[in-house]
C-alpha cells in the first residue's frame, strides 16, 4: 500500500522558476522607479526633457566650446566661444594668494601644508594621538600660522594684511571665525540656559541682537563704527575688524544651535552629574556638553558652512577675498570680454561649492559614526 | 569602619567659605558681569563723544531733514533727488519690503514643489531635485547674485534684440519689460466682488464645519469656492464692460516706452534669493514630511480615508507643525539676505543707507536706524512665529 502512494510524490524539490522579467533586472527597476503610474511616467518625461534642455548647452559652454588655452582676451572673444578657462589659468595664482608678494608665497603654502597636516589626522577617526594632534592644531598652529603669514620675526619680512587676498584670505577669515565662534557660542548657550538671571538676560540680548541684523550691517558697523568706539589714535587692522564682526555674528548662531543640543539632554543627566558630586563646569565638560554637541553636529556644520559662505561678504568692506579678487580681474584690459565675468563667477562658485559640500559630506559621515544612541 | 565613624558631630560642621557657596558665587559673577558691561559701555560712549567732537560731526537725527541729492533706480513712492534723507531711507525700506515679500512668495512655491518632488517615487525627478538643492545650497548667495547680475543679465542683448517671452514681455539688458494694466472707470468693482466672494466663502466654510460637527454631513466646497472666488469677479468684470486695458512696452529710441520695466537689479536679486532660499525650504519641507511616521498614513487608510484626504487632513497638518518654525527662520534669512542688494546696486534699505552714510557722515545714526529696522522686523517675525507655534503645537495632557 505504502509504495503506491510514494511513487506519485516527487523525490526532489522542483527547481524554482525564474522570477518574471517584469520583477527583476533593469526592466523591473525602470518600471518601479520611472513608469509605475501615468503620473510617474509624465514626471519622468518632464524631468528628461528638462535635463535635455539644460545639460547639453551647459556642457558645451563649460567644456566643448570652452577656451582652455590662450595668452589674452583674443582667444576668448571669438564668436560662439564658451567659458574662458584661459583667464582662470592665467590668473590662478592671484586667485589663490591675492596680492601677497610672489617671493613670499612659500609661506602661505607652508601654512597650508601645516593646516592639512593638523586637520587630516584629526578628521580621520582611526588615527591615534588625537590629544597631541588637537593641541597642535588648536594651540600651536594658530601661532605658527600668524608668524608665517604676517612675519616680522625670525627674519621673515612683514606682509601687511592689506596684501592678503584670494582663497587664502577666505580661508583665514573662515578658520578664525570657526575657531572663535565655536567656544564663544558654547559659552553663550550655557549663559542662555543659566539659572542666574543677569547672565541669562545678557546672553539672550546678545544672541537676539546679532541674529536679528544682516551680516552686511555688522560688517559696516565693524568697519565704520568700531573706530569711533576706540580711543583716538588706536586704530587697528581692517582684516581684524572684519574678523571681529564675523566671529560675533556667527557665535550667536552657534549659540542657538548648541542650546538646541543642551535642551535635548534629559534632566536626569544633569541630576546624575550633580549626584556624583561634579561642579557646574565639571558636569558641563564631562557629562552634558559631549552629549549635547554630538546631537547637534549637523547644526554646527551647517552654521560653519554658512560662515564659510558669508566670508564672501567681506568684499563689501573692501577686503580682497576670493570673490573680490576674481571680480577685480574682470577690468583687466588684457582679459575683459563677454564671457570673462561668467567664467570667473563659475570658478569662484565651484571653489566655494567644493569646500561647503566637503564639509557637509564629512558631517554626514561623523553623524553616522557618532550615532551611538539606541534609536529605533 | 572605625575610621568612617570616628568623625565627631563637631568636625562635620560645614566649612563657611563663602567662595564655595554657589549662591554667593552666582551673585559675584553677575555683579562682575554688570560692572564689566557698565565699564565697557561707559568707555565706548566716552570714546564716541571724544571722536565725534574731534571729527566735528554733530550727532542727532536732524540730518534726516536735509536734501538727499541722489537718485534711485526704483521707487515705490514719489521720490526725487530733492527729497530728504528721511524719505530716501523710507523709499529704500519699501524696496526691501518689496524684495522680501515677492521673494518669500516665490521661494515658498518653488521650495515646496522641490521638497515634495524629493519624496516622489520617481527616481529621475529625485536626482534632478537633489542636484538642484546641493548645487545652490552650497554656493554663497553673493556669488550667485553677482553671477546672475553681471554674468547673465548684463550680457543680455540690447532692447532692440531682446527676447520676446510672449504676452508682450521682453527680456533685455534693461530688465524685464511687462505690459501694464490700466484700470477703467468701474474696475474697482471687480476687486470688491472678489473680496465679497472671499468673505462669503469664509462664512460658508464656517457654517459647513459647524453643520458637519452637528450632523456629520458636509457639502463639497470646490464648486462654491470656484464660483465665489473666480466666477463672481468675472461676472462683475464682464457686466461692467471689461474695463481693463493693457499698455504694451514699445521700443522708442534705445529703450522701452510704456509698460512696466522690472529693473535687472531687482530681477537678479529675486533670482538669486529665490533659488538660494528655495533650496533650503525644500530641505525643510522634505524633513517635515519625513518626520511624520508611516503609522499615521496607515491608520488613516485603515479608517477608510482616501489618499488625497489623508494627505490633506492627516499628513499636512502634522508636517506643517514641524515645517513652520524653520520655514519662518528661512523667511527671516531671506529678508536679511536681501541686504546683499548693495553689491549689485539695487536701492534697498542698506544700499540707500550706505549712500546716506557716505554723504552725511552720520555713521552712528544711520547704522543705528538700519539695525533697528531689521531687528524690529525679525522680532516681529519671531513673535508671530511663537504665537503661531503655540496655536498649532501638539496639545498634550
Amino acid at each position: 500500500m505504502s509504495d503506491i502512494g510514494t511513487s506519485y510524490v516527487r523525490q526532489q524539490m522542483a527547481p524554482p522558476a525564474p522570477a518574471p522579467s517584469s520583477a527583476v533586472g533593469a526592466t523591473a527597476w525602470l518600471r518601479q522607479n520611472l513608469f509605475s503610474s501615468p503620473l510617474n511616467t509624465a514626471l519622468t518625461l518632464v524631468s528628461a526633457l528638462f535635463i535635455a534642455w539644460v545639460v547639453p548647452p551647459l556642457l558645451s559652454f563649460l567644456v566643448f566650446d570652452a577656451v582652455w588655452t590662450g595668452e589674452n582676451r583674443e582667444a576668448c572673444i571669438v564668436p560662439e566661444a564658451g567659458a574662458c578657462w584661459a583667464f582662470v589659468k592665467a590668473k590662478f595664482s592671484q586667485f589663490m594668494y591675492g596680492r601677497y608678494p610672489i617671493e613670499e608665497r612659500w609661506r602661505v603654502d607652508l601654512t597650508g601644508i601645516l593646516l592639512v597636516a593638523g586637520l587630516v589626522p584629526l578628521a580621520i577617526p582611526q588615527v591615534p594621538y588625537k590629544r597631541q594632534n588637537a593641541i597642535f592644531t588648536l594651540a600651536v598652529f594658530p601661532v605658527l600660522a600668524f608668524i608665517l603669514l604676517y612675519g616680522g620675526v625670525f627674519g621673515l619680512p612683514t606682509v601687511e594684511t592689506s596684501l592678503w587676498g584670494g582663497l587664502m584670505l577666505t580661508l583665514v577669515i573662515a578658520i578664525v571665525g570657526i575657531a572663535t565662534s565655536l567656544p564663544l557660542g558654547v559659552l553663550l548657550a550655557l549663559g542662555r540656559r543659566s539659572q542666574l538671571p543677569i547672565i541669562k538676560t545678557v546672553s539672550v540680548v546678545f544672541i537676539e541682537f546679532w541674529r536679528g541684523v544682516p551680516l552686511i550691517t555688522v560688517l559696516f558697523m565693524a568697519s565704520v563704527m568700531l573706530p569711533l568706539f576706540l580711543p583716538a589714535g588706536v586704530n587697528f587692522d581692517k582684516l581684524l575688524r572684519a574678523l571681529i564682526g564675523v566671529s560675533l555674528f556667527s557665535s550667536a548662531y552657534m549659540a542657538e544651535v548648541v542650546r538646541g543640543g543642551l535642551q535635548a539632554i534629559p534632566k536626569g543627566q544633569y541630576e546624575a552629574a550633580m549626584a556624583v558630586g561634579l561642579g557646574y563646569w565639571q558636569s558641563m565638560r564631562l557629562v552634558i556638553l559631549p552629549q549635547a554637541l554630538k546631537i547637534v553636529i549637523p547644526g554646527i556644520v551647517n552654521t560653519l558652512i554658512g560662515l564659510f559662505k558669508d566670508t564672501s561678504l567681506v568684499l563689501i568692506i573692501g577686503l580682497f577675498d576670493l570673490l573680490a579678487i576674481v571680480q577685480s580681474n574682470f577690468t583687466d584690459t588684457n582679459w575683459a570680454g563677454p564671457t570673462t565675468p561668467i567664467t570667473g563667477y563659475i570658478f569662484a562658485a565651484s571653489v566655494f561649492w567644493i569646500f561647503c559640500y566637503g564639509m557637509s559630506m564629512y558631517s554626514r559621515y561623523m553623524e553616522r559614526r557618532l550615532d551611538t544612541g539606541h534609536r529605533k | 569602619m572605625t575610621a568612617s565613624t570616628s568623625a565627631t558631630p563637631g568636625s562635620a560642621k560645614p566649612r563657611h567659605n563663602l567662595l564655595y557657596d554657589p549662591k554667593v558665587r552666582g551673585i559675584l559673577f553677575q555683579v562682575a558681569l554688570i560692572l564689566g558691561l557698565i565699564f565697557l559701555f561707559w568707555e565706548i560712549a566716552h570714546n564716541v563723544a571724544i571722536n565725534l567732537a574731534r571729527l566735528n560731526v554733530a550727532s542727532g537725527f536732524g540730518f534726516l531733514e536735509s536734501r538727499a541729492g541722489f537718485d534711485m533706480a526704483q521707487t515705490l513712492i514719489p521720490y526725487t533727488n530733492d527729497s530728504t534723507y528721511g524719505r530716501a531711507i523710507l523709499t529704500g525700506f519699501l524696496n526691501t519690503l518689496l524684495v522680501a515679500v515677492v521673494g518669500i512668495v516665490l521661494a515658498t512655491i518653488v521650495g515646496f514643489l522641490v521638497g515634495i518632488a524629493q519624496l516622489s517615487p520617481n527616481w529621475l525627478l529625485r536626482q534632478v531635485t537633489r542636484v538642484y538643492i546641493e548645487l545652490f545650497r552650497n554656493v554663497p548667495l553673493l556669488v550667485s547674485l553677482l553671477f546672475w547680475y553681471k554674468g547673465v543679465l548684463a550680457v543680455l542683448p540690447a532692447p532692440r534684440q531682446g527676447y520676446e517671452l510672449g504676452f508682450g514681455m521682453i527680456l533685455s539688458n534693461r530688465g524685464l519689460s511687462v505690459p501694464r494694466g490700466i484700470a477703467g472707470d468701474l474696475f474697482w468693482l471687480t476687486p470688491l466682488a472678489f473680496a465679497l466672494g472671499a468673505a462669503a466663502l469664509v462664512g460658508i466654510a464656517r457654517w459647513n464645519r459647524q453643520r458637519q460637527l452637528a450632523t456629520g454631513q458636509r457639502i463639497g466646497m470646490l464648486l462654491p469656492s470656484l464660483g465665489l472666488l473666480l466666477g463672481l469677479p468675472l461676472v462683475v468684470f464682464l457686466l461692467t464692460g471689461a474695463p481693463l486695458s493693457f499698455e504694451y512696452p514699445e521700443l522708442k529710441g534705445f529703450n522701452f516706452a510704456g509698460g512696466t520695466t522690472i529693473i535687472p537689479e531687482l530681477l537678479a536679486l529675486e533670482l538669486g534669493l529665490v533659488i538660494y532660499t528655495s533650496a533650503f525650504i525644500a530641505e525643510t519641507v522634505r524633513a517635515g514630511i519625513q518626520a511624520i511616521s508611516k503609522g499615521q498614513s496607515e491608520a488613516a487608510f485603515a479608517l477608510g480615508l482616501r489618499p488625497g484626504v489623508t494627505t490633506r487632513l492627516v499628513i499636512v497638518p502634522q508636517a506643517m507643525r514641524v515645517i513652520i518654525p524653520p520655514l519662518t527662520s528661512q523667511y527671516l534669512n531671506l529678508t536679511k539676505n536681501s541686504s546683499l542688494a548693495l553689491a549689485i546696486g539695487y536701492p534697498d534699505l542698506v544700499a540707500v543707507a550706505g549712500t546716506v552714510l557716505n554723504q552725511s557722515g552720520q555713521a552712528l545714526e544711520v547704522i543705528g536706524i538700519v539695525m533697528l529696522t531689521y531687528l524690529t522686523l525679525s522680532l516681529l517675525t519671531s513673535a508671530f512665529m511663537n504665537w503661531f507655534n503655540a496655536r498649532v503645537a501638539l496639545v498634550e495632557r
